[in-house]
């Protein structure tokens, strides 16, 4: 079918000039990215950024507005049940299945994945085996309602990844968990990349996470994307940064600087009242982050030049 | 969809249902509802066990065991939209939207589960009225066939009913209040527990549109001796006119029901059940 035709070549994912706009509000000013087979990327962006509706594009849940979008080889807007099979989504649970038991809720979905298998991969995963995986073991026999938000969390992956897709959607998937929670989330995500080579796009606006998950990032703001490359790239266009603090005749400065020393020798230099207080930090992935996303969403340009007067 | 989809559909559907049902009426809540609902017409019925219908050898019992258990079938409309309904607002319809093929095993597990909750009740009815109420024809065939068949034609006539009501109505808060008066109303007026001519002659006009009074005529054909269709309007049971009004309702449910539940499921998505749920959250 359709989803076989797409050769092992082509990106899993391709977006161009994506568009989505409501009422008389853009959420999306024309995206273009890529995801490649096995790849794991993480939409990072802060809330609002129109990471949740992307996302909801790609899984063929929302119509979009304008631009092209191919997953898998297919526009997901006209998308068949078999592209379905192929697609895993893990959905942030609220109270739907409450009375239902964990085994029992598991092996019914997976079940709706046994038509679709083939020798070469059988579809379903084994129920009791990815409980194993997910840590719910002992809670096979419990009401779904009757369940931790770590542990539903942990039985929303399993049924994500039931039928062994071949991408995988996690729209911020770790948001309310407690850090060991976090921790073993982490762990399956990465077996799931290393050892069925699954695709995986996860939304989120937690940096360590991404920083721990993600080949690659791509950081959306004001409905475009200000940033694509690996976790090492932007660390390097971080590293780059020092960000420079000093007050001088009562009023506090702040200012981004690739060249600390040169930009030293020259406020040192200058002419007028003493320079105090004078600290200068390596700039953190975060800080650049909130440069990004800040000098996007009120068009100030690029951060490198930004400086503030702070009062 | 080919004959073997349709069969994989129809029997995830089935365990879908049966899983439903078997977990609701598990639960303290779904035991305790089944066990109120069940125990209030069988109340009702030891209370008018030997009252006497005036000018009629039958007893006021008898005239309503056929109304309760049209009123069982007749629920299922309300019951059925109120799961849509609710299933949407916690995500239920989504999760099964996000696997191949869900959408419509979830629908056929919805028919599955009301149609068993419908079943269920009257099995919990009829087996102690047949003890309690004088003059059910137990030994008579008409009377199980009649009976089977008359559920049947409810059940198509008001699940699919129900499916298009929980499409179209957004808030299962208005179904379960507004839905439960409504069908209350609906079979109080449509003379299941007294004979219609008692009541308003303009409710004779408005009331025989609605499948809940059919279902009552029907199932008083199979219950009671001939000489009570002297109560009924027209003074015959008019058989062919239930079937024929049912199966229009049949019709349009089964026609309309997919396609609005098509429309409303293409909406669905994670966001939209997370705006939902801080709705419910702020209500709460």
């Amino acid at each position: 079918m359709l989803v076989e035709i797409a050769g092992e070549a082509d990106p899993v994912i391709r977006v161009r000039g994506l568009r989505m706009r409501y009422g008389s509000t853009d959420v999306l000013r024309g995206l273009d990215f890529d995801v490649r087979a096995g790849e794991v990327v993480t939409l990072l962006g802060p809330n609002g950024a129109g990471k949740s509706t992307t996302i909801e594009i790609l899984e063929g849940f929302r119509e979009r507005s304008a631009g092209e979008v191919r997953v898998l080889g297919v526009d997901p807007a006209r998308a068949d049940e078999r592209w379905r099979s192929e697609i895993g989504m893990v959905l942030q649970s609220w109270r739907d299945h409450g009375k239902w038991r964990v085994r029992e809720l598991l092996a019914h979905l997976g079940a709706y994945y046994a038509r679709y298998s083939t020798p070469d991969r059988p579809r379903p995963l084994d129920t009791d085996q990815l409980l194993d995986t997910v840590g719910l073991t002992e809670l096979a026999g419990r009401r779904v309602a009757t369940l931790s938000g770590g542990q539903r969390r942990r039985l929303d992956v399993a049924i994500g990844i039931v039928g062994r897709p071949r991408l995988l959607f996690l729209d911020e998937p770790t948001a309310g968990f407690d850090p060991e929670a976090r921790r073993d989330f982490h762990d399956v995500v990465h077996r799931l990349a290393d050892d069925e080579a699954t695709t995986i796009l996860l939304t989120t606006h937690d940096l360590a996470e991404a920083d721990r998950l993600a080949d690659r990032v791509l950081i959306l703001a004001g409905g475009r994307i200000v940033a694509d490359g690996s976790v090492d790239q932007l660390a390097r266009r971080v590293a780059r940064l020092s960000e420079v603090r000093w007050s001088r005749d009562g009023q506090r400065f702040v200012h981004s600087t690739a060249d600390a020393a040169g930009f030293l020798r020259e406020l040192l230099a200058s002419p007028g009242p003493d320079v105090e207080e004078l600290e200068v930090h390596r700039t953190s992935l975060e800080d650049t982050y909130m440069e990004l996303v800040r000098g996007h969403e009120n068009g100030t340009g690029a951060p490198e030049k930004a400086v503030e007067v702070v009062a | 969809m080919n004959a073997a989809d349709l069969l994989t559909t129809l029997r995830l559907g089935a365990t879908r249902g049966w899983i439903t049902f078997r977990s609701y009426v598990t639960s303290r809540e779904g035991f305790t509802q089944t066990v109120f609902w069940n125990a209030l017409p069988l109340a009702v019925l030891i209370w008018l066990r030997d009252a006497p219908l005036p000018g009629t050898t039958i007893v006021v019992s008898a005239l309503v065991l056929p109304g309760i258990i049209a009123v069982s079938l007749a629920f299922g409309v309300m019951s059925t939209a109120y799961n849509l309904a609710t299933e949407r607002e916690d995500g239920t319809l989504l999760r099964a939207k996000a696997v191949p093929g869900g959408t419509s095993g979830y629908v056929v597990g919805l028919s599955v589960a009301s149609a068993l909750d419908a079943v269920i009740g009257i099995v919990l009815v009829m087996v102690p009225a047949m003890f309690i109420v004088p003059g059910v024809p137990v030994g008579s065939a008409l009377l199980w066939l009649g009976l089977l068949g008359w559920t049947a034609l409810g059940l198509l006539a008001c699940l699919p009913l129900g499916i298009l009501i929980g499409s179209v109505v957004r808030n299962p808060r208005t179904i379960g209040g507004l839905g439960f008066l409504a069908t209350t109303g609906l079979a109080i007026a449509s003379g299941l527990f007294t004979p219609l001519q008692d009541l308003w002659s303009w409710l004779q006009v408005v009331v025989p549109v609605f499948p809940v009074y059919w279902l009552g005529v029907g199932l008083r054909s199979v219950f009671l001796p001939a000489e009570a269709a002297a109560l009924e309007i027209g003074g015959t049971w008019r058989v062919l006119e239930a079937v024929g009004v049912l199966g229009l309702w049949a019709a349009l449910g089964l026609l309309l029901g997919p396609v609005l539940l098509r429309r409303m499921a293409r909406r669905e998505s994670g966001s939209a059940v997370e705006a939902r749920r801080q709705l419910a959250l702020q209500r709460n």
